[in-house]
């Protein structure tokens, strides 16, 4: 799907990124803890979140994330959304709960695929 | 707050190597920040794809060093990362002044943290760092001493 079925889907804002919009997407994961996104999540391209600080951000970039979407309507602060713009990152929140928000989309054929292979 | 960043064109007597050139980049890492933590990480992504440096090996030194700049801020009140890219390989060295690490064996187990319940509420101290470091790494030394500090050196060749 496109980053703008996602929009669509969770029914969220876009704070910033709106011109990547139309990058595909496969797979994405969800995870308060950026430990475990580090560790386990492997060519995941979206992330769903309700943790907010800048340390998301770079974990994103760092995982060659492109899309990060924030639960329950949590916002990005100013600091964010700037780290997000340099590295053209898609920012987004949705009024929705992190297990409904998931579900959506892995219903609408966004996979997990998280596992790790050793 | 910016990174102390500086481009060093080394030749061998500086590396100590016998390669004819390296690019060699050098951050201090502020230990008292945690919302600045990874700037060092960000840059280094940038400069090594300036480079043109193969993206999977890109995104294996983004992660390993990221995890262990994270660990310098959260573990051990920041310290110095140096970067050098040579011809084949990248060597990234992280060296903090901090407590050090008492057990090296525990720590590389997965899921063993001291982490404070502050830092996990920030998104941190699983206790997947260090043996995600060494997993995305074809190399990784940790030299530690009791209140001295820790360094730790990673190789990722490409
Ligand atoms: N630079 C360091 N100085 C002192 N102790 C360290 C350092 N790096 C790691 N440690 C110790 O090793 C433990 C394991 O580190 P590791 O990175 O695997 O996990 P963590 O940082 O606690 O959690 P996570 O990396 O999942 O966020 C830490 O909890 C800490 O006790
Ligand atoms: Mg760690």
């Amino acid at each position: 799907m496109k980053i703008s079925d996602i929009k669509t889907l969770l029914d969220a804002e876009v704070v910033c990124g709106e011109e990547n919009l139309g990058h595909d997407v496969y797979s994405a994961c969800g995870s308060d803890m950026m430990s475990d996104v580090l560790a386990y999540v492997k060519d995941q391209a979206v992330l769903l979140t309700g943790l907010v600080n800048s340390q998301v951000i770079r974990t994103a970039e760092m995982m060659d994330m492109v899309c990060i979407v924030f639960v329950r309507s949590k916002k990005p602060t100013p600091e964010m959304i700037e780290l997000a713009k340099e590295s053209g990152l898609v920012l987004m929140n949705t009024e929705k709960r992190m297990y409904e928000a998931c579900g959506l989309l892995y219903k609408s054929g966004l996979v997990g695929n998280g596992v790790r292979h050793e | 707050m910016r990174p102390a960043v500086c481009f060093i064109k080394a030749d061998s007597s500086e590396t100590g190597s016998d390669m004819s050139d390296s690019v060699k980049f050098r951050f201090d890492v502020d230990g008292s920040n945690f919302t600045t933590a990874g700037q060092a990480s960000v840059q280094v992504k940038k400069n090594l794809r300036e480079l043109g440096i193969p993206a999977e090996a890109i995104r294996r030194v983004s992660i390993a060093m990221y995890e262990g700049e994270i660990n310098m801020v959260i573990h051990a009140h920041g310290g110095v990362a140096e970067v050098e890219v040579f011809e084949d390989k990248i060597v990234i060295v992280l060296s903090d002044t901090g407590p050090g690490i008492p057990n090296i064996e525990l720590a590389m187990k997965e899921g063993y943290s001291t982490a404070p319940d502050n830092i996990r509420s920030l998104g941190f101290g699983a206790g997947m760092g260090l043996p995600n470091m060494k997993r995305y790494t074809d190399g990784m030394k940790i030299d530690t001493e009791l209140g001295k500090g820790t360094t730790i050196t990673m190789v990722v060749n490409f």
